[in-house]
C-alpha cells in the first residue's frame, strides 16, 4: 500500500478514535465547525469551557508534534483573494448545513444519519466541481 | 472538570489524527477532489479509518450514558431542508477552493504560515456573519 494510504489510514483512525472520546465520555458530537462556531455566534456558551478545552487540545497537539519531528508541507494556495473567498464560504457553509467533515461526514455517517450522507455528498460534488473548474478550467488553483 | 480533560485528549488526538494522516496539506484534499486530473485517495482511507471506531462507539451508546454524565445526543431527524444543501454546497466551494476545512486549518494554525492564518481568520468572519444569512434566507423561504 502507498505510505501515504497508510498514514491516512492511522489518522483516520486516531479521528475516528478521538470522536468516539469526545462521544463516550462528554456525549457529544465531535463536529469541528460547531464546536468553534457555537464560540463565535455565541449559541454553544453553555458549553464554551469544553469547547475551548476542545480547541486548545486540537490546537497544540500539532503544534507540538511539528517541534519534535517538523512540520508537514501544506501547499496551500498564496493568492489573497482566493483564500478569502475559500475561508468564507467554509464558515457560511459549514454553519448553514450545521456541520463539516468531521460532523456530517465522520460522525454523521458512522450512525447512518441521512444528513449526514447528504450533507456529505454535496460537499464532495461540489468540492470536486470547484476543482475542476477552478483548476482545469480557468487555471486559477 | 473531569469533562474539560476528555475534552482536551479528544481535541488533541483529533490533531494528532489530522496531522499524521496528511489532512493538513491542502495538496492531499484537492487531490482527492480532482477526479479528472491526478487523483489521490488518501481521504478515503482517512474517512474510512475514523468511521470504524465511531461507528462502534454509536453501537455501545443504547441504554447508556456519558461518562461523565448527561445524555448522549438524540438522532436528529431525517429532514433534508434547504439549508442543509445550500450550506453543504458552499463548504464544498470553499473546501475545494483552499483544501482546508475547519479541523485541519485549526490543526495546522502552528505550521501552515500566513495562508493558513488567513483561511482562518475568513472563517471565523463566516462563522459570525451565518446567523444573518441563515435569517435572510429563512425570510426569503417565508415571503415565497
Amino acid at each position: 500500500m502507498n505510505p501515504d494510504w497508510a498514514y491516512g489510514l492511522m489518522g483516520g483512525l486516531m479521528i475516528g478514535l478521538a470522536g468516539a472520546i469526545f462521544l463516550l465520555a462528554n456525549g457529544r458530537i465531535m463536529g469541528a465547525s460547531g464546536i468553534i462556531g457555537g464560540l463565535v455566534d455565541r449559541t454553544g456558551w453553555s458549553t464554551g469551557r469544553e469547547r475551548i478545552a476542545f480547541l486548545v487540545g486540537l490546537f497544540l497537539a500539532p503544534s507540538l508534534l511539528q517541534l519534535l519531528i517538523g512540520a508537514p508541507e501544506t501547499h496551500a494556495t498564496t493568492n489573497f483573494l482566493v483564500l478569502l473567498a475559500a475561508g468564507l464560504l467554509v464558515g457560511l457553509g459549514t454553519r448553514l448545513a450545521n456541520g463539516c467533515t468531521s460532523g456530517h461526514g465522520v460522525c454523521g455517517i458512522s450512525r447512518f444519519n441521512l444528513r449526514g450522507i447528504v450533507a456529505t455528498v454535496f460537499y464532495i460534488l461540489a468540492g470536486g466541481l470547484t476543482v475542476v473548474i477552478f483548476r482545469h478550467i480557468l487555471g486559477a488553483i | 472538570m473531569l469533562r474539560m480533560i476528555f475534552a482536551l485528549a479528544a481535541g488533541g488526538l483529533f490533531g494528532l489524527g489530522l496531522f499524521v494522516s496528511g489532512m493538513t496539506d491542502t495538496s492531499k484534499v484537492q487531490g482527492w477532489l480532482d477526479v479528472f486530473g491526478n487523483w489521490d485517495p488518501t481521504l478515503a482511507f482517512v474517512m474510512g479509518g475514523a468511521i470504524i471506531p465511531m461507528a462502534i462507539a454509536w453501537r455501545l451508546t443504547p441504554g447508556r450514558m456519558p461518562f461523565v454524565g448527561g445524555a448522549f445526543p438524540p438522532k436528529p431527524e431525517p429532514k433534508l431542508g434547504s439549508n442543509l444543501v445550500l450550506g453543504s454546497v458552499m463548504f464544498g466551494m470553499g473546501w475545494g477552493l483552499a483544501g482546508l476545512c475547519p479541523g485541519p486549518a485549526i490543526a495546522s494554525l502552528s505550521y501552515g504560515g500566513w495562508p493558513h492564518l488567513v483561511f482562518f481568520m475568513a472563517m471565523i468572519l463566516g462563522m459570525f456573519a451565518a446567523p444573518t444569512l441563515r435569517q435572510r434566507l429563512d425570510s426569503v423561504a417565508q415571503a415565497s
